[in-house]
This record gives C-alpha cells, sequence and structure tokens, in this order.
C-alpha cells in the first residue's frame, strides 16, 4: 500500500465530561484536528465508536457527526470492532486515501460512557465478549483478562508487583498529559491495596470508564509535502487481525495471537523489525494485557514482560518507551476514541511536541490497539521523515 | 432478553450437545457450521460428558447488570475430558480454595432471572468433582 501522511491531529480532554454530549466531543476533536493540519477540506469521514447504543442510546453517527460538522455532502461511515473501532477507523482512512476515493479522509474515534450506570456500562462492555457463551455466565472485561493473568503468573510466575509497576509507569507518564483523566503519579500500594474487581485483578490494574475524544485527517505523501505546517509524518505499515472471541476457544492462554500477526503484518509492510522501532503507544486496558502485548509483539520474549517493566526498559526514559500518553491506565480509555488517541500520542511524539513526556529523538513509533480479550488487533506503524 | 433468544441455545445450555467435525474429529461447543480446524462442513452431535479441570479462573466481585445480587462469584475457563474449552461459573465450593487443575463436573443449574418477561434461564455451571 502507498504511505499515508498523517496532517492533522486533534483531541479533546478525557474524563467524566458532564457538560458535554456525545455529539460535542466528537465535533470538538474533529474541530482540533482540522485547526491543527491548517486545512478546512474533507472528502470522507470515518467514525470509531464501540457501542453509542448502549451508552447513549444513538446509533446513525454516520449521519449525526457529519451533520454537526457542518458536512452533508461526503461519505460517512462508522466503524464497529468493539475497543479497536479507533484503529478500524483510521485503517478505514487509509484506505480512502490509497484508493484513491479521497484526497483529504478523516478519521475520529469517540466514546460517551458516562451517560450510564456503572453496571450498564460494564454490561456494555461485555458485550464486546462472546454474549451467549461468556457473557451469559457472568464474565466482565476484567474477569477476562483476570483469566489470563491467572495463566500468566501460574506458567511463568509473573507477580502482583510487577502488574502494578506497569499502572505506576503508566500513571507517571500520564501526569505529564494534561489531557488525561487521570494525570498523578501512584505507588505501587495504591495499586495492590484497591478494590479487588476480580481475582487477581484491582481496581487500580484496570482502565476507567471515560468519555472522549481524539481525530486525524490524513492526506497522500504528494499532497502534504506541500504543507510546511509541521514535520511530515507518514504511516509506513498497517496491520490487522484477528483471534476467536471467546477465550476458551484459544489454544494458547499467555499470548494475543491477533496482536502478535497483527504488528508481524505492519513491521513487514513498512519493511522493519521491531527491533526498528523507537516507542510503542499499547493497549493496556488492563495491566496483564501491557504485559502480554509486550511478549506478543516480540518487544520482549515471553513471560519476561513483567520483569522487562520493573527494570524500566518500558519507562519513559527507557530502551523502548511504552505509553508515553499514560496509556489507557492513566489517560482514560474512551473505548471508540483510544484507536485514535494513541495515533495523536505518536504523532505528537514524532513532532517533537509532547512537551514534559517528549521522547528524545524518536523517528519511528508503533500505535496497537485492540479489541474484546484481544479478538482484533490493530497495528500502525508511523515515521517521521 | 425474549424468550427465543434462550431456548434457541438449549441444546448446548440444558445438555451440552456439541458437534465433532466427521472429517479430522475436532469437538466444537458450542456448534459450528465450519470446522475451524479443518473447514470441513459435516458434523456429528454428540452430548459432553461435563467432566473436565479447571485451567483458568478469576472470581467477580464488581458484576455486570443481572449478577450484582449473585456477586462474588467464580467464572472458569474448563478443559472437557473430550479436549473442548468451556467458560462456565464454578460454584458448591469455597471461592478461595479453587485452584486451576482442579477436577470439577457440569451441573444443571439456574443462571438467571429476566424481569419483564418471567423468564427463569437455566444452563451448565461447574461443581467440585467428588465421584458422585
Amino acid at each position: 500500500m502507498k504511505e499515508i501522511a498523517v496532517i492533522g491531529i486533534g483531541i479533546t480532554k478525557f474524563g467524566e465530561l458532564w457538560e458535554k454530549s456525545l455529539r460535542d466531543i466528537a465535533v470538538e476533536s474533529a474541530m482540533n484536528c482540522l485547526d491543527d493540519s491548517g486545512i478546512d477540506r474533507i472528502d470522507s469521514i470515518n467514525i470509531g465508536c464501540m457501542s453509542s447504543g448502549l451508552f447513549n442510546g444513538q446509533e446513525h453517527l454516520a449521519s449525526m457527526i457529519a451533520d454537526y460538522l457542518g458536512r452533508l455532502d461526503i461519505p460517512s461511515t462508522r466503524v464497529e470492532s468493539a475497543c479497536v473501532s479507533g484503529g478500524l477507523a483510521v485503517r478505514n482512512a487509509c484506505l480512502e486515501i490509497a484508493a484513491g476515493v479521497s484526497d483529504y479522509a478523516l478519521a475520529i474515534g469517540v466514546e460517551k460512557m458516562t451517560d450510564v450506570s456503572m453496571g450498564n456500562a460494564t454490561y456494555a462492555l461485555a458485550t464486546a465478549a462472546d454474549q451467549d457463551y461468556e457473557a451469559f455466565h457472568g464474565i466482565t472485561f476484567p474477569g477476562l483478562y483476570a483469566m489470563l493473568a491467572r495463566a500468566h503468573m501460574e506458567r511463568y510466575g509473573t507477580t502482583r508487583e510487577q502488574m502494578a509497576q506497569v499502572s505506576v509507569k503508566n500513571h507517571y507518564n500520564g501526569s505529564m498529559n494534561p489531557n488525561a483523566q487521570f494525570p498523578f503519579k501512584i505507588t505501587q500500594d495504591t495499586v495492590l491495596n484497591s478494590t479487588m474487581i476480580a481475582d487477581p485483578l484491582r481496581l487500580m490494574d484496570c482502565s476507567p470508564v471515560t468519555d472522549g475524544a481524539a481525530a486525524v485527517l490524513l492526506t497522500t505523501v504528494e499532497k502534504a509535502k506541500k504543507l510546511n505546517k509541521h514535520p511530515l509524518v507518514v504511516i509506513t505499515g498497517i496491520g490487522s487481525a484477528t483471534d476467536t472471541i471467546a477465550l476458551s476457544h484459544r489454544k494458547e492462554l499467555t499470548e494475543l495471537k491477533a496482536v502478535k500477526t497483527s504488528a508481524a503484518k505492519a513491521l513487514q509492510m513498512a519493511g522493519k523489525t521491531i527491533n526498528d522501532i523507537d516507542f510503542a503507544e499499547v493497549h493496556d486496558c488492563f495491566t496483564i494485557a501491557e504485559i502480554l502485548v509486550l511478549e506478543s509483539m516480540g518487544i520482549v520474549g515471553p513471560g519476561k514482560g513483567g520483569p522487562a517493566t520493573v527494570d524500566g526498559y518500558t519507562a519513559l526514559d527507557g530502551k523502548f518507551p511504552v505509553n508515553p500518553s499514560g496509556g489507557l491506565k492513566s489517560k482514560g480509555h474512551p473505548v471508540g476514541a483510544t484507536g485514535v488517541a494513541q495515533i495523536f500520542e505518536v504523532v505528537n511524539q514524532l513532532r517533537g511536541n509532547s512537551e514534559k513526556r517528549q521522547i528524545p529523538e524518536v523517528k519511528t513509533g508503533l500505535a496497537q490497539n485492540m479489541g474484546g480479550s484481544g479478538g482484533s488487533s490493530i497495528c500502525h506503524i508511523l515515521e517521521v521523515k | 432478553m425474549n424468550v427465543p433468544r434462550h431456548w434457541r441455545e438449549t441444546p448446548e445450555r440444558y445438555r451440552m450437545e456439541a458437534v465433532k467435525c466427521r472429517k479430522c474429529g475436532k469437538i466444537s461447543f458450542p456448534a459450528r457450521l465450519i470446522c475451524p480446524e479443518c473447514k470441513n462442513k459435516v458434523f456429528d452431535k454428540i452430548n459432553l460428558s461435563g467432566k473436565g479441570k479447571l485451567l483458568t479462573y478469576t472470581i467477580i466481585r464488581t458484576a455486570p447488570e443481572g449478577f450484582e445480587d449473585v456477586a462474588p462469584y467464580a467464572v472458569g475457563i474448563v478443559e472437557m475430558e473430550e479436549g473442548v474449552r468451556v467458560m462456565g461459573q464454578i460454584t458448591d465450593c469455597d471461592l478461595l480454595s479453587l485452584k486451576t487443575g482442579d477436577k470439577l463436573i457440569s451441573k444443571f443449574r439456574r443462571m438467571n432471572e429476566e424481569g419483564k418477561t418471567g423468564l427463569i434461564m437455566y444452563s451448565y455451571k461447574f461443581v467440585p468433582d467428588i465421584g458422585i
């Protein structure tokens, strides 16, 4: 596929945004994105949103968001693949450009999760699992990842303390992110003493319920080269893969195959190996998820995710910084927005605009976004040219 | 949830009915139209024995809508003696002394009640297999 340029990025504050509606935040992120690009043209819109139906009683976002953006005459599409809906919107926008159908393609990710009770939000999220054979039995998302955590702990000796350090690291990074929902540092004890949600995972192992939106504007590299507003950032690799929806149907409970395959495909397209990547934003919906992703993508070997985190390998000043934004844990996880927000962070880092949390001299970044218990995963590789 | 949504799953939920691929022998639960292993489309119906061992589990403390009143409860992945893996609740045991590798057996149990329709849903749950 030909290379795609990211010429605009926009994001809203992540958090409990009581004054703002689903449409408000989606449009706000798109306006910020267009302002950032300096371009006032959109040929198509892709909106990633997991479940506006269950969270807001509102489907048909293709029309609503285009309407409130004041763009009534262009193709608008809402895409869904649970928590990878945002990554999917970016991928589809890339395909719009690659196919030559759009010159300027906008991808928006949005989720407004606080319009329902916590029980209803837990139910809505559980619809990303197999409804008849997992959720029917009362399983929750923390519960699914708790089962993966237990399997990992028993196979590799991964400890509760190692998992807690993922949360400590991401909160440290997020403390420097003004858009984060929880921009403060925590200690290992904060995690280990927090409320048990699904053994062995505690509250501070889990990403929160969040309102938020992010947007990116894409175009061809040729068109981007004529703009001089920002350093040129290009998407050079995209990989997408799926795995069984039910956790019980996986042959392996200690690796995420869709993550492994999607990363390998993206690296192959970019003509790179994982060692050529300077940093990554990954899907740490739970602390154990970051450990599984590190190992599945080959950033560290099997069973080494916990020790590598404790050793600072993935810290902001480590050899392979992971989640400089604060990740889903500290920045927040508005599910449909997350994949786009990851691209926002990678682009901002590559432009050198991440202020206190800027990683020095980064040229190549990876964004890994996944749905459900790893039933779908999309990786994007971005480079500053 | 309406009534057909539940009763169409009753072969699986009441009898643990699975399918065995006629070509490669892979067992699928629930039934599929295409074998995930060899892509064959011809199957024989079998009933799982209900016996298996616990591969991994969790204890749900924060429950979703409809399960708030029964928390805490255990949910695990059980590898059945036929090789296929099934997710289900584990009950009639001390939750804190559960461990992976425990021998379990399925029992027919009340799962949930849907308020508006009055529908009472039954399904398999797993209990410790103590040989009786």
